[in-house]
């Protein structure tokens, strides 16, 4: 059974990688911070704990038989909605359900889908018009939703199922004081006075065509000074009077306990965000149980509803798993489970260490997670940098543009390394491991050379002058002599890849990087220390580790 | 090509008859460095088995790279370098330098290696049993003035220059081999420890009776070591000579004042 799903999703892969990296870089060229991408989505909160941790052990790539994998964009309702598709599918079908949640963004989530990395994830249909089609808002839900079921179809072979009842649209809001003081009541009012004004933009907001752009277009809205942020600190810079205006969701929470006024958009620009699961057309097939259980969800939420769940969420500091649990309690759709997430929802207060020791499940997880990648990539940055130092010891004409070549790895900024792999590797551990495996290499490569190449002349040429062949002055000189060069490269190369493995969160991977990116989102100090304290003493626990290494095997003596 | 009993390392013999052939001989060795440098321009030399003969010049005179196309870690561009009347350049350059002694100024000890496994080395790349390996690195420990028990297991880091020396002339002559190449083995020492070593080096030749090529750029070195000196000049051999017959009768200027100068240094 798992044949015909990996020949399906080889082949979609064929198809799909050229454009797939094409839409990469248009993605990336907008992200000229490294925290466009982190916030590439609309924005995101609290990090999910996928309940069954040996289902997402950090090496998996393939799915086994049975197993349909669930993603979810990096923003708190989009986690919410796919721990609710995954308990439900859980409770309901006989298949193993695989979490692949906080992709960074739309085009990475949508990506993955196309590509067979996941099988399904929520998406909304006037993001699926505006910014995956790139069409113009036009019609109502009925409507939108008629357009982008026919044209995924065609195109994709991916379904909208049936939506789930709310709307989460785009929508623009503004402190309510600034509102009484200008008598703002609808986007046009805005533009009289905007030029005056600061605005505070999620990253994909900034470029989407249904976001600024558009709107600049439509309503002539020109401001002051735009700075892309993330939701969370949005929130919080409207609140200290930093940012004038900024762009809401209907469902989110935080409207609840915010003073701010959402402005109508009274020349109907934003297109309808009706939210469906977006799900593989192969996976319907091979599981038509799929399809039949989330149609169970149809209308089943309103938005007063979702911004209440939202709300757990953002201000309550709940894990998705417990409110989801919740909402399909709720429901009648699963059985009620009793009290299982009173322990996580106190994690929220108390002392740091406190906070540390009620995660510690977790965090030993991402930290194991985190060992693997890292271990992983440097194995396979030792298995190619040694030997090719070697090699080219023998051929040095080549050394200089080899070593000069994958240096130029080492300046391609992380993330975006990492976000290349996804048309290639799907997102995950695998794409994770093969960017560090790339980042590993230069330091390696650099040491292994230049420390053979410089290992005591000497010796070398004493050694070669009294007849040892070319092989066993390398295996008995030349690697002996360079050995504490090659291991300080290693050691270089495993701090590197330490730090750098906090980004491989960003494309699903796990590891230290998960507590990092959703603290990010939160604007969670505690959180992001909680996977940032952790990394830094695993990069100078490797670091140390290495350094005795290093000594072991330093030639006697000084020299 | 080689006649059989002429083969290269075996040990000390009687002075060569006449007919034999020279153990190294270079005729019209030319070499030219690849960036243009004329490093030896036409040069004729004949050691006759078991002889020592030391090469003297000025720094860039050439005598090191002539020493160094006699175990191929140089390669003539033109003109024939024979070991034991064979062209090197048709001979296995790992078997040919197995063959050859060779210790060069900072002694190039392996320093990740015991001093007695250093002294191996050779031994140990032409297949000798572990035990006779031992046996023969003690015996030159011994012979050099090291005593087994206390040097062989240490690392070249803990021993005098002097003494570091001592072990790479040891390792040079561990194998046997009927020609040692010397590039100025003794030129890093004080003055105290040169003369040291000077006065045992007769010792050892009499012990191995190995022909011995020495590069050095000390005078009385070469005059008291040698059985002939040869005077180089930028890339020329100017004359090859007994030390008395050189200082008796130079054949030209340059070796005169050479050997002035020698006189004014006492």
């Amino acid at each position: 059974m798992s044949r015909p799903v990996r020949t399906r999703r080889r082949e979609a892969r064929r198809r799909g990688a050229l454009p797939a990296a094409a839409l990469l870089l248009g993605a990336l060229g907008s992200a000229i911070l490294p925290g466009a991408l982190l916030g590439a989505a609309q924005d995101g909160f609290e990090a999910l704990v996928p309940e069954d941790g040996a289902a997402e052990g950090p090496l998996r790539t393939a799915p086994t038989p049975a197993t349909v994998i669930v993603g979810s964009k990096n923003f708190e309702e989009s986690r919410l909605l796919a721990e609710i598709f995954a308990q439900l599918l859980e409770a309901r079908t006989g298949l193993a359900v695989e979490r692949r949640l906080n992709l960074a963004g739309t085009q990475v989530c949508f990506e993955a889908l196309r590509t067979g990395a996941i099988d399904l994830y929520p998406e909304y249909t006037g993001t699926g018009l505006a910014s995956i089609l790139g069409r113009p808002a036009e019609g109502g839900p009925a409507v939108t939703l008629a357009r982008v079921r026919r044209e995924f179809l065609d195109r994709w072979d991916l379904w909208w199922l049936a939506p789930l009842g709310f709307e989460n649209a785009y929508e623009i809001a503004v402190p309510d004081r600034l509102a009484r003081e200008h008598g703002l009541t609808t986007i046009s009012d805005l533009a009289r006075v905007s030029r005056r004004l600061d605005a505070g933009f999620g990253y994909e907001f900034v470029e989407r065509p249904d976001g600024l752009p558009g709107l600049a277009r439509v309503y002539g809205l020109e401001l002051r000074r735009v700075r892309p942020m993330q939701q969370a600190i949005k929130y919080r810079a409207a609140g200290a009077g930093e940012i004038d205006v900024l762009d809401v969701y209907t469902t989110d929470g935080r409207l609840l306990v915010h003073r701010l006024t959402v402005l109508e958009d009274d020349r109907g620009f934003f297109p309808p965000y009706q939210v469906a699961p977006l799900v593989r057309g192969a996976t319907l097939r091979e599981h038509p149980e799929v399809g039949a259980v989330l149609g169970l969800l149809a209308g089943a939420f309103d938005e007063e509803t979702m911004r209440g769940l939202n709300l757990r969420l953002q201000e309550g500091a709940e894990e998705p798993a417990a409110v989801a649990r919740d909402a399909l309690a709720e429901l009648g759709l699963v059985a009620t489970a009793a009290g299982a997430a009173g322990d996580e929802a106190g994690a929220g207060r108390g002392s740091f260490a406190g906070y540390l020791w009620s995660r510690r499940a977790e965090l030993g997880r991402r930290t194991l997670e985190h060992l693997a990648l890292t271990g992983a990539a440097l194995a396979l940055g030792v298995a190619l940098a040694l030997p090719l130092g070697l090699a080219l010891e023998r051929r040095r004409w080549l050394a200089e543009p080899v070593i000069r070549a994958v240096g130029v790895t080492q300046t391609v900024p992380s993330l975006a390394l990492l976000a290349f792999m996804i048309p290639l590797f799907g997102v995950g551990a695998l794409p994770a491991v093969v960017a560090l495996w790339i980042y590993s290499l230069f330091p390696i490569l650099r040491n292994t050379y230049t420390g053979v190449r410089d290992a005591d002349p000497a010796a070398v040429a004493s050694a070669w002058a009294l007849g040892m062949t070319a092989g066993q002055l390398l295996l008995r000189v030349r690697l002996p002599l360079a050995a504490p060069v090659i291991l300080a490269g290693i050691r270089t190369s495993a701090v590197i890849t330490v730090g750098t493995a906090t980004l491989a969160a960003f494309i699903g991977a796990g590891g230290l990087g998960e507590p990092i990116v959703t603290g990010l989102q939160l604007a969670d100090t505690r959180r992001i220390l909680s996977g940032a304290i952790p990394a830094a003493l695993l990069a100078l626990a490797v670091d140390g580790l290495l350094a005795l290494v290093e000594r072991r095997v330093r030639p006697p003596g000084p020299a | 090509m080689t006649p059989a009993s002429h083969a290269v390392g075996s040990g000390p013999r009687d002075p060569a008859p006449a007919d034999r052939p020279a153990a190294l001989a270079a005729r019209g060795a030319v070499k030219v460095f690849d960036d243009g440098t004329r490093a030896l321009d036409g040069i004729d030399l004949a050691v006759r088995d078991g002889e020592c003969v030391a090469l003297v010049g000025e720094s860039g005179s050439g005598k090191t790279t002539l020493l160094r196309l006699f175990n191929r870690t140089v390669e003539p561009t033109a003109g024939r370098v024979e070991v034991d009347g064979r062209d090197v350049t048709e001979t296995d350059p790992v078997a040919l330098r197995r063959g050859i002694g060779f210790v060069q100024q900072e002694g190039g000890l392996l320093p990740h290696w015991t001093v007695g496994r250093n002294v191996e080395l050779v031994p140990e790349l032409l297949g000798w049993a572990a035990a006779r390996r031992r046996e023969r690195a003690a015996a030159l420990l011994a012979l050099v003035g090291l005593e087994p028990a206390r040097f062989a297991g240490r690392h070249p880091h803990q021993l005098s220059g002097g003494q570091r020396q001592r072990v790479a002339i040891a390792r040079a002559l561990a194998a046997e081999p009927g020609v040692v190449l010397l590039d100025e083995p003794f030129g890093a020492l004080d003055a105290l420890t040169r003369r040291e070593l000077h006065d045992e080096f007769g010792r050892w030749r009499a012990a191995l009776g190995a022909t011995m090529l020495l590069v050095t750029h000390d005078l009385d070195e070469a005059f008291r070591l040698a059985d002939r000196v040869g005077v180089m000049r930028a890339g020329r051999l100017l004359q090859a000579a007994p030390p008395a017959e050189l200082a008796a009768r130079p054949a030209h200027p340059y070796v005169a004042s050479l050997l002035a100068l020698r006189g004014g240094a006492g």
